[in-house]
């Protein structure tokens, strides 16, 4: 019960901040500070949860930093989003099968 | 004519929406952490169309972090969609009615944000409508089926796809700091506060929410203040 108020509060955040912009506000955000802050913000975020969230999603954390490692090499070299998932994953799955 | 703009608007929005249903089933595998079921799943990723967000939000009710932790996330996570929704309302007609506008703001994404602004001249609410069709099913139906997947698979194969949504967002962040070495060095300064915050005090007491919200208000903030960005970078966008 208290997970879908949780998410009840999750949705009327969001939405929250889609809608004010359109309805109420109306004009550009001219502050550079605000304006690069908020350009930071996802990268910054998806960064923080991703490490060492992936060392803890899986069974063995060896398995999990070899996932981390093939994602960086993989991103770095331009690979896209379904590859490079898929190779994280096909990196958990062989290591756990050989060291579990 | 309506019609015609509404069906422009479902063609582009079916690549977004394929993309969407992939992505998502990363967001419903991750859903099992908050032991949250398949109608949670569905009703969270179509209330909030957001992977991120979404992501920060299971981290909360995860770690029962309580209602306010949860709306200061989804303030900080999805605060740049306030900046999205301020370039939008530029695109909008200023008479377009505050109906449209409500609507319009539901599904207000980074890829429907981008086919928008990419329209010539002013954009139709109903172009708009069109590409919200194609997105708001891929990415709740996917959330459901990596809810069951995430119930259903062994645990060597739950194990596996728990790092694909982690897999995806370093391909989301890496490109970005090929081309930015500012953002290249937040990247590894985030990595490396962040694993030292899960370790020692006083951030290790803290829940994962918190600490992902805590460590991204002060980085981004750090690195607004350090390397705010000029004009002409944005222009590059």
């Amino acid at each position: 019960m208290k997970a879908w108020l949780y998410i009840l509060v999750m949705a009327l955040t969001t939405y929250l901040i889609r809608v004010l912009p359109l309805t109420l506000i109306r004009r550009p955000i001219r502050s550079v500070f605000l304006k690069s802050f908020l350009y930071y913000v996802p990268y910054v975020t998806l960064a923080v949860m991703t490490f060492p969230a992936i060392t803890e999603a899986t069974q063995s954390p060896i398995a999990g930093w070899a996932a981390m490692g093939v994602g960086l090499v993989c991103a770095w070299f331009g690979l896209g989003m379904l590859p490079v998932a898929i190779l994280c994953c096909g990196t958990v799955i062989v290591l756990e099968a050989i060291l579990l | 004519m309506k019609h015609l703009v509404f069906q422009r608007g479902l063609r582009d929005g079916i690549p977004i929406g394929l993309g969407y249903f992939v992505v998502s089933i990363g967001i419903g595998i991750a859903c099992r952490t908050a032991k949250l079921g398949a109608a949670q799943g569905f009703f969270m990723s179509l209330l909030n169309n957001a992977s991120a967000g979404e992501y920060g939000g299971i981290t909360v009710i995860a770690g029962d972090a309580g209602f306010l932790t949860m709306i200061l996330m989804m303030l900080v996570i999805n605060a740049r969609y306030l900046l999205m929704g301020c370039v939008l309302s530029q695109k909008l007609s200023p008479d377009l009615s505050l109906g449209h506008r409500m609507l319009m703001a539901f599904d207000l994404t980074d890829e429907i944000f981008g086919l928008a602004v990419a329209q010539q001249g002013m954009l139709d609410p109903w172009y708009y409508y069109g590409a919200m069709c194609a997105a708001l099913p891929g990415w709740s139906c996917g959330t459901v089926v990596g809810v069951l997947l995430g119930q259903s698979l062994p645990e060597w194969a739950v194990s596996g796809c728990s790092v694909m949504l982690f897999g995806m967002f370093i391909a989301i962040i890496l490109p970005e700091g090929k081309r930015n070495p500012v953002v290249l060095g937040f990247l590894l300064l985030s990595f490396l506060c962040s694993w030292a915050g899960a370790k020692l005090p006083p951030l290790a007491q803290l829940s994962e929410g918190m600490r992902i919200l805590v460590l991204t208000v002060i980085l981004a903030a750090l690195a607004a203040a350090l390397f705010p960005r000029k004009e002409e970078e944005e222009a590059a966008e």
